[in-house]
């Protein structure tokens, strides 16, 4: 497998200045000669669909939404960061780079990281000229706030909603060159296999979700930006629809999967209420900016949290973490929050979060700037749990709600496999082994706008300008596969839904391969993980037919996908013996309980090669450096 | 001159030409009421108001002049407003043809449903109230036609209504008046966008003044002429 | 707690629909509205029958892909929220719940509760924003804007796209989508220059759609999630008066290359 970064040689700071002139161009004349397929319509997916449209090649953009706007990215609430320093507190392209490369622990490529950072000034530029309307001050300039425990304010948001209004830009650049007709969308279409013809990258197989007809489609390059994978766990933030179908399907074609252990916890959301619930909501984290937490001393304590005394109450943040406390970072305080409910501390009728109270804050500073503050947080969680966070402590628990890892690409955003470029929340590149909060908006967007357009036109600018055909039979056999696993989905006609499956298959990643990992654990769930998936080819039943809109049979054939890769997640944690952001392994603790990296031995990019379902995958390994940020341990104490 | 074809291509356009035409039908009934209002003040003062509209104008304009260019300028809007009516309804209806098994209204007021029905209502009655007071053609023997120096408009009101029937007509043609500007004037400052944060808050009210108002001015007419406090 | 639903089951475009009875048993109160109709979903799974087919995806009213008719109100009887965030505690043990898709010409139904929203995408294809190259802008501080301008920017620009105003509307009309776009962008200074032909050709293209007039009887604020007022269609109305007074310019034929 090559792994060459293609890291332009030079000074951190002109490396992507330098890597603009060097590339190739294509002659205007000549870019409505080449087609390029991108498959979602995310933030990453929308924003390059539409650059690369702009620039006049034709493109065609796939998502299984019925809407290009319905993307995940929607979800986003907290905000964007860019360097821009408008509040000139001291930020700066190279803090902001300097921070996401320590907030990633050391495990992402400073190249990519600070070309992330220099590009951030422009996303911001960008939208606005979009009409995305971002909070403001009076004085009609934009407004700011700190985010994630950074210490400068760069944070750019729209109300709570700051990925939908993001969002709707790129989608409505993207319609525009809908309108001119460069791009074509087509929407309610699942992307289910990539054409891979003599290692490179030829086009994809699509299943039409609501006529069931599988077809595919041939270019000259392939892009891929069909979000993260969190839903492996069955419970996460993401949405229902999120799925690791397309890169895992592109990582059966030879695109090395890296880092797949990397899924990162959100420490503030509503815990589970039953065994019916079927996605977890997240609830903004600047609540810990106000909120105190703790849970009862006593395990097992029965009473109303109102009728324990302070002295019975464990604000265990505060007390673990004096200078911090309850503004930890996101792991630590997922681990000491999983901590507490395995010890019999929770809370709840389900004993399953820990106390978030505003009691003090509210005497503290009074009831109506809490409510301003933060009144339509309050208001949604009560809409979902029926409980007054004004009259009783909110409860909270972490769930999974990212994924680090993804797969890799060079600096140009090119995967091991010509052709394929893979963007956003899908590729690996940027956020090493933790992501910071408000920076993978900055990312998707980055990729799409600002990085691709260019990197794959100086791929286009190697590649023949004939026009491409999906005639070879490379395709034929690739729509075959396809419509075969169809049927064979179709076929099984078992007793248990395809829920029930990856419920199954979720529990045992959060115990095993969640917030906390170790030897034994990822060890039972290899070998578990083949039983669960063989029963599934016996046991699910998915009724209907394969003709028609079938959302049981979407389900399945993403289950079935997750089903597989879960394995590569599993390998992945186990052999990377080491604990790295996100990455805890119980093993490696300082004696305070955290993290404990092995810069020696695992500052590297695992890359995994797939060689068959229930095969071991080959590790192959892309080496870091750290030439600008000096290699330093986190501390929170 | 294509951006008016525009606006009349467009739902929109056409909208905004009704809320125009109804706003000037508003405007002649406030006349009119004002106008039927002097009955109060005896047949002398109604006759000659009556007249005066006739030779209005005159003599720049020939007998009836004024009242044949007004009665264009009304019978136009009318038409503009109902032919509209119609062409959106149709698109309407056309926009959802299978219905709800159950539906909830959760329309600002009961009155907004019934738009196209107490239109075609207050259509009916013009007809036949002009028919009835104008040409006197439903009118009872007792009609007397106008005079090139006199109107007997007063008399032919009061005989016209003295009737129960033809009162209840009347009563029933002024509720579908009454319905049909309680969501409509509303509607215009919705439709003209006459909107802004300082007197959104009035429109509703207004609206209901303007209806009630109008609603009271016209019915105590045959109410008064039925139990004889307007007489002959 | 035990419900009764009539859901709306229909296998195609153009296959008949009909009304089947379903039970839902042991529905916990915390569930969602959603939640509840997995669990139908598992049982019927279980006992050979297709389950029904609805939209959802993000699950936290953002998204905008829920939607249905709950006992005749889109997204059931509690205001400003999406389906999705519909929880059963505002239902009672023995409810019977009806349950139908959005209806509207424009929206064919695809299958069940699932229909096709497109028509609201194609509003956007008409005119729904600003002509901007990637990489081109200025500083995004260097027009200064109004807070309150930028706020009423962002109060319209909330809309999900779910398509509850349209299935509200007595005249199934999405007046109240096409407003909220068009005043998104027409509030702000870098929607003005297009701010005009924007107004025109995303009403036309309404029109086109098949939906019906909107006669103001405010139905579709009231079933809207996000709260989306009225008084954006007022604002858009008067932008199309002011569209048709300003001279017609003659249309400019789009510069190539995909500008
Ligand atoms: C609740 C929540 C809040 C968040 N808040 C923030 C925040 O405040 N700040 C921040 O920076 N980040 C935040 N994030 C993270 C961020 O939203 C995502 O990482 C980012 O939006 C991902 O964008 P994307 O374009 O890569 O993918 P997505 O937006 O997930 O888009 C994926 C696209 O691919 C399509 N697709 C996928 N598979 C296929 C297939 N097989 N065939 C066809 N199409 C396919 C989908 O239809 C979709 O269009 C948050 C995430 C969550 C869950
Ligand atoms: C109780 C209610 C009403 C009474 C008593 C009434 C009475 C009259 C009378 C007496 C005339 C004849 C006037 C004349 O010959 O000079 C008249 C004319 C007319 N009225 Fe009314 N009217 C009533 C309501 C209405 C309403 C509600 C409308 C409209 C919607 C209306 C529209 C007209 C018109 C168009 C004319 C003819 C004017 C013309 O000569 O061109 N009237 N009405
Ligand atoms: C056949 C006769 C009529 C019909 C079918 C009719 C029908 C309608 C309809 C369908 C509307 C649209 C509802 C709305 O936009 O709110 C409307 C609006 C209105 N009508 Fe009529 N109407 C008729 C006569 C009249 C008359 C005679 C008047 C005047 C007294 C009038 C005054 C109004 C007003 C003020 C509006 C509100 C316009 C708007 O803002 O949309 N209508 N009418
Ligand atoms: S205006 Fe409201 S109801 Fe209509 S699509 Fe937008 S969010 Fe949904
Ligand atoms: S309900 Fe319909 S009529 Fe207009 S105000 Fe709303 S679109
Ligand atoms: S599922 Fe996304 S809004 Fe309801």
């Amino acid at each position: 497998m090559n792994l060459d970064a293609k890291i332009p040689a030079g000074p951190i700071e002109q490396k992507w200045d330098k890597h603009r002139f060097d590339m190739k161009l294509v002659n205007p004349a000549n870019k409505r000669k080449y087609e390029v397929i991108v498959v979602g319509t995310g933030l990453a997916g929308a924003s390059a669909a539409a650059t690369l449209g702009e620039l006049g090649y034709r493109v065609k953009c796939f998502t299984f939404h019925d809407s290009a706007r319905r993307a995940h990215s929607i979800a986003a609430q907290g905000g964007i960061n860019s360097a821009k320093n408008y509040q000139g507190d001291g930020d700066s392209i190279f803090r902001l780079f300097y921070d996401t490369v320590k907030g990633g622990d050391f495990r992402s490529r400073e190249a990519n990281v600070y070309r992330l950072a220099e590009v951030s000034l422009n996303i911001i530029d960008q939208a606005v000229a979009q009409g995305v309307p971002f909070a403001r001050e009076y004085g009609g300039l934009l407004a700011n706030r700190s985010f994630g425990g950074a210490q400068v304010s760069r944070t750019f948001y729209a109300r709570g909603q700051t990925g939908q209004q993001l969002l709707l830009g790129a989608y409505q650049a993207l319609k525009r060159q809908v309108a001119l007709g460069t791009v074509k969308v087509y929407t309610r279409h699942e992307m289910l296999d990539l054409v891979v013809e003599d290692g490179v990258a030829k086009g994809i197989v699509t299943r039409d979700l609501v006529s069931g007809k599988v077809e595919s489609h041939a270019g000259h390059a392939v892009v891929l930006a069909t979000g993260g994978y969190s839903n492996v766990f069955f419970l996460s933030t993401n949405a229902k629809g999120c799925n690791v179908t397309a890169t895992w399907r592109a990582a059966k074609k030879g695109a090395g999967f890296a880092n797949p252990c990397y899924t990162q916890i959100h420490p503030t959301c509503i815990p589970p209420a039953g065994d019916y619930q079927s996605k977890l909501t997240l609830m903004s984290e600047s609540l810990r900016n106000d909120g105190r937490i703790w849970v009862p001393k006593k395990a097992g304590d029965e009473r109303r949290a109102r009728d324990i005394p302070e002295d019975e109450r464990d604000y265990y943040l505060e007390r673990f973490y004096p200078s911090f406390g309850n503004l930890s970072p996101r792991d630590i305080s997922s681990r000491r929050a999983k901590e507490m409910v395995d010890t019999g501390h929770g809370v709840g009728h389900m004993k399953n979060g820990v106390f978030l109270d505003f009691k003090d804050s509210i005497q503290r500073l009074g009831r109506e700037v809490i409510a301003e503050r933060y009144g339509n947080l309050f208001e949604m969680y009560e809409k979902i749990t029926g409980e007054n966070p004004y009259e009783v402590p909110m409860r909270i628990f972490p769930a999974p709600h990212y994924t680090m890892g993804g797969l890799w690409v060079d600096y140009n955003l090119m995967s091991n496999v010509p052709g394929l470029f893979v963007l956003g929340e899908a590729n690996f590149s940027d956020h090493g082994a933790n992501r910071l909060g408000a920076s993978a908006l900055m990312q998707g967007l980055a990729d799409g706008y600002f990085v691709a357009p260019l990197t794959v036109g100086h791929y286009l600018a190697g590649v023949p300008r004939d026009p491409v055909t999906n005639d070879h039979a490379v395709f034929r056999d690739a729509e075959q596969a396809v419509a075969e696993k169809t049927s064979r989905l179709l076929a099984v006609n078992g007793h248990k839904t395809v829920d029930e499956f990856h419920i199954e298959l979720g529990r045992l990643m959060w115990e095993n391969v969640g917030m906390e990992r170790n030897e034994a654990g990822l060890k039972e769930t290899l070998q578990k993980i083949p039983e669960i998936r063989e029963r599934f080819w016996s046991e699910v039943r998915v009724l209907g037919s394969g003709d028609t809109l079938n959302q049981s049979l979407e389900k399945a054939g993403r289950v079935a996908d997750f089903l597989e890769f879960a394995e590569v997640m599993a390998w992945d944690a186990l052999t990377r013996d080491e604990s790295c952001g996100a990455h805890y392994r119980t093993e490696h603790t300082t004696p305070d309980g955290e993290a404990k990296r092995d810069d020696e031995d695992f500052a590297f990019v695992s890359v995994w090669e797939h060689k068959g379902v229930g095969e071991k995958p080959v590790l192959h390994k892309e080496p870091l450096e750290f030439e600008n940020v000096k290699l330093s341990t986190r501390s929170y104490k | 001159m294509h951006r008016v074809v525009a606006l009349y291509r467009s739902s929109v356009g056409k909208k905004i030409l009704m809320a125009f035409t109804g706003f000037i039908w508003i405007g002649f009934l406030a006349g009119h009421m004002f106008g039927n209002l002097k009955a109060f003040q005896g047949a002398g003062a109604f006759d000659s108001y009556a007249h005066h509209l006739r030779i209005f104008g005159e003599p720049i304009l020939p007998y009836k002049g004024f009242l044949w260019a007004f009665r264009t300028v009304m019978f136009l809007a009318l038409a503009i407003h109902v032919l509209f009516s119609w062409q959106t309804s149709r698109q309407s209806w056309a926009a959802r043809t299978t219905g709800y098994r159950r539906q909830k209204s959760l329309n600002f007021d009961f009155a907004s449903r019934w738009m196209r029905w107490t239109g075609v209502l207050i259509l009916v009655f013009l007809v036949f109230h002009i028919l009835h007071m104008t040409t006197g053609t439903l009118h009872s023997p007792t009609f007397e036609a106008e005079t090139l120096t006199q109107s007997f408009a007063f008399h032919n009101l009061v005989t016209g209504l003295v009737s129960p029937w033809m009162a209840a007509i009347y009563f029933v043609a002024m509720v579908a008046i009454l319905f049909h500007l309680w969501h409509g004037v509303w509607s215009i400052f919705q439709t003209l966008g006459g909107n802004h944060p300082k007197y959104t808050g009035w429109r509703r009210p207004f609206a209901v003044l303007v209806s009630i108002v109008i609603f009271l001015g016209f019915v105590s007419i045959p109410v008064s002429v039925l139990t004889g406090i307007v007489t002959q | 707690m035990n419900l009764t639903l009539h859901v709306w089951r229909q296998d195609g475009p153009t296959a008949p629909g009909r009304f089947e009875t379903y039970q839902a048993k042991d529905v916990s109160e915390h569930a969602s509205f959603l939640e509840m109709l997995d669990l139908v979903n598992e049982d019927l799974t279980r006992e050979g029958k297709e389950p029904i087919a609805f939209e959802h995806d993000c699950r936290e009213g953002i998204c905008g892909s829920c939607g249905m008719m709950i006992n005749g109100t889109p997204h059931g009887p509690n205001k400003m929220v999406a389906t999705c965030q519909l929880h059963m505690r505002f239902f009672h043990d023995g409810d019977e719940i009806w349950i139908e898709p959005f209806r509207a010409t424009a929206f064919p139904i695809i299958r069940d509760l699932v229909v096709d929203r497109s028509a609201l995408d194609r509003i956007i294809d008409a005119g729904g924003y600003i002509s901007i190259r990637t990489g081109s802008p200025t500083d995004a501080n260097s027009i200064p804007i109004r807070k309150r301008d930028a706020d009423e920017a962002m109060d319209a620009a909330q809309c999900i796209g779910c398509g509850a105003c349209v299935a509200a509307c007595p005249n199934a009309s999405a007046m109240l989508f096409t407003s909220a776009k068009v005043s998104h962008l027409g509030l702000l200074p870098q929607g003005q220059p297009e701010r005009w032909t924007r107004v025109v050709d995303m009403i036309a293209q309404h029109d086109l759609e098949g939906f019906g007039t909107c006669t103001n009887h405010g139905a579709c604020q009231e079933a809207c999630p996000k709260g989306i007022s009225v008084d954006f269609i007022a604002r858009l109305n008067r932008d199309l008066m002011q569209a048709s007074w300003k001279a017609a310019e003659p249309p400019v034929a789009a510069a190539g290359g995909g500008g």
